[in-house]
């Protein structure tokens, strides 16, 4: 004998008569959990309204924070290679096959020159973290080598967006190197007297915090962003207890002298102008 | 002396000789055909052993605990030589240092990482793991020889820079930038000598130069094979075949242009015969120097940018 009799039946709707909710059609926040339209999210530039939490973001939406439609992508056509034909869990090849498949990209950084303002024009070099965790292998570091030269050629100002768990092991002293190559080829920007921003985003660890991402005339940041160089985990491994609340955060950084300031996405183009502005002294 | 694994085939046999000549001491019997035969044996065993060396086994050798360290090579190939300290900011980082010597009477700016040997001087030394004050010290350094026209010799051997709180506080990954900025403009030759471990950020940050060598028994990598195999793998023990596919040797390197040059060691090691070691070293750096001077400075800067302005692999 049971105790209780089921008196009402239990899920009733037919799944044909279902009201199904398209996929895409509202955001849910990461952190404080709040649903809001897609639409909405992407109007806000991918920030939740709420409770300000910057959605990572990749190439295409920063172009488009940025310049809008009006920009030219530039050295599209580098692509990856596999030099080492390295080899882990899965051939490096098929790894980058896979990524350019999945992500529509062919690596982790694409270069764009566009409009910032109707008279100013800026070059970014954005990473895509969406592209094996937004590592820096020989592309990337050609990529931003030659949007240096571009910036420096035509002495307009550059802009580099890291988003990056650090160097690419597959392509291991290669990935290493472009740390060298990248910083070179700034240190002759610099001598060219173009400005030089660097913007770090969630995440920028590794190798790219240990060369472009930290010599910016200017460094700015999104909020509560990691950044650093040893990774959380790695570093609490080795000093075997936890991190502080707030480590490594973009927050941290400013407090401890490494960045300049931190900026709103949703402000980001406004404080760019100014900022170019003040720059270029115009 | 500690001995590896795949040295065990060599062991045996000196054991053996070993035998041989105690008996001979005693005088009972005369072996000195047999112990002449197996010192050839030997040899021809180690010829054997080491000219064969994988990815892995070069590692171990750069980490013998008897491989001299930067201290060892300026104390015997340099003279004069005065270690200077400190950042000028924070401190004095002990798994770095620097200062002016002569090498066959001309001034030159040595820095480095350092090691140290016993449980006592290895925590002092910090496993060679040097603090962001440790790269900014080794900028002013260079800046300063920059200022008195010193040429720059650079030893690296270093796990990795220092993961820690204070290191990232203090701004690890800007005081390596850094280097690599100013280094690639420096107004003064720079050569570049991997004497040990070059373990990613942490030796780049004193690595960019006119001429970057390798010692025969060394590796140089963005990762170490062991991190390498606990992160792609998810676990530790397949750092063998991790050495193996980061291609980190001197002969890889050279072959794939990351590197100007190799230097000798000899037979199984630096370790194996310090003396000649430091005749090969320095042999190596003064030829590597008189072909770096004869070319103006800002020549030397052009070429030393575009070096490694060509480094990569890509397709267009």
């Amino acid at each position: 004998m049971s105790w209780y009799k089921r008196v009402k039946e239990g899920i009733t709707t037919l799944t044909s008569e279902k009201k199904s909710v398209p996929d895409g059609l509202w955001h849910k926040c990461n952190r404080c959990k709040k649903t809001l339209l897609a639409e909405d999210h992407a109007k806000n530039q991918y920030v939740c309204p709420g409770c300000h939490y910057h959605d990572k973001i990749g190439s295409e939406e920063y172009f488009d924070i940025l310049f809008g439609n009006d920009f030219e992508e530039l050295f599209a056509n580098i692509k990856p290679t596999d030099p080492l034909k390295f080899k882990d869990t899965k051939d490096y090849a098929k790894r980058l096959n896979e990524s350019q498949n999945k992500s529509g990209l062919t690596d982790a950084m694409r270069v764009a020159v566009g409009n910032l303002t109707e008279e100013q024009k800026l070059v970014v070099a954005c990473m895509d973290f969406g592209f094996i965790g937004g590592s820096m292998g020989s592309v990337v570091g050609e990529k931003i080598a030659r949007a240096i030269d571009y910036a420096r050629e035509n002495r307009i100002p550059l802009m580099i967006v890291s988003k990056s768990g650090g160097a690419r092991m597959m392509e291991a002293a290669f990935s290493l190197m472009q740390m060298a190559k990248t910083s070179a080829k700034l240190a002759l920007l610099g001598k060219a007297g173009v400005p030089y921003i660097s913007l770090l985003t969630d995440p920028t660890t590794g190798g790219v915090t240990a060369s472009f991402a930290m010599l910016g005339d200017v460094n700015i940041a999104e909020p509560e962003a990691l950044i650093g160089f040893a990774g959380p985990r790695v570093i609490k491994e080795t000093i075997g207890r936890d991190l502080p609340k707030g480590f490594q955060s973009s927050e941290f950084l400013l407090e401890h002298g490494f960045i300049d300031f931190i900026v709103n996405r949703t402000e980001l183009k406004s404080k760019l102008t100014q900022l170019v502005k003040l720059l270029m002294n115009k | 002396m500690t001995s590896f694994d795949f040295e065990k085939s060599i062991q045996e046999l000196e054991e053996q000789l070993a035998e041989f000549e105690k008996s001979q001491e005693k005088g009972k019997i005369d072996l000195t055909d047999k112990i002449e035969e197996m010192k050839g044996k030997i040899q021809e065993e180690k010829v054997k052993v080491y000219s064969n060396l994988n990815g892995w086994q070069r590692v171990q050798i750069s980490r013998h605990p008897e491989r001299p360290y930067t201290l060892d090579y300026i104390e015997n190939c340099f003279e004069d030589f005065i270690e200077f300290h400190g950042d000028r900011g924070v401190k004095d980082d002990k798994a770095m240092i620097g200062g002016l010597a002569k090498l066959n009477g001309q001034s030159v700016m040595v820095i480095g990482h350092q090691k140290g040997r016993n449980t006592k001087q290895r925590q002092y030394r910090n496993f060679g793991m040097p603090n962001p004050e440790g790269y900014r010290k080794a900028l002013r350094l260079m800046k300063m020889a920059e200022k008195f026209g010193i040429p720059v010799v650079c030893l690296i051997d270093t796990p990795g820079a220092s993961p820690g709180l204070e290191a990232e506080e203090r701004g690890q990954g800007e005081a390596i930038a850094r280097n690599l900025l100013e280094m690639s403009v420096l107004k003064v030759p720079i050569i570049c000598i991997i004497i040990g471990e070059g373990a990613s950020g942490g030796a780049l940050g004193i690595g960019i130069g006119d001429r970057v060598m390798m010692m025969e028994n060394t590796w140089y990598s963005v990762i170490s094979p062991e991190s390498c195999s606990s992160i792609l793998w998810r676990s530790w023990e397949h750092k063998e075949k991790a050495a193996e596919a980061l291609k980190l040797t001197a002969n890889d390197m050279l072959g794939n242009k990351l590197i100007d040059g190799i230097i000798s060691e000899p037979l199984g090691g630096a370790h194996q015969d310090t003396s000649v070691a430091y005749k090969l070293f320095k042999d190596a750096l003064l030829q590597e120097f008189n072909a770096v001077q004869k070319l103006p400075i800002e020549i030397l800067i052009e070429q030393r940018i575009q070096k490694f302005a060509e480094m990569g692999s890509f397709e267009e």
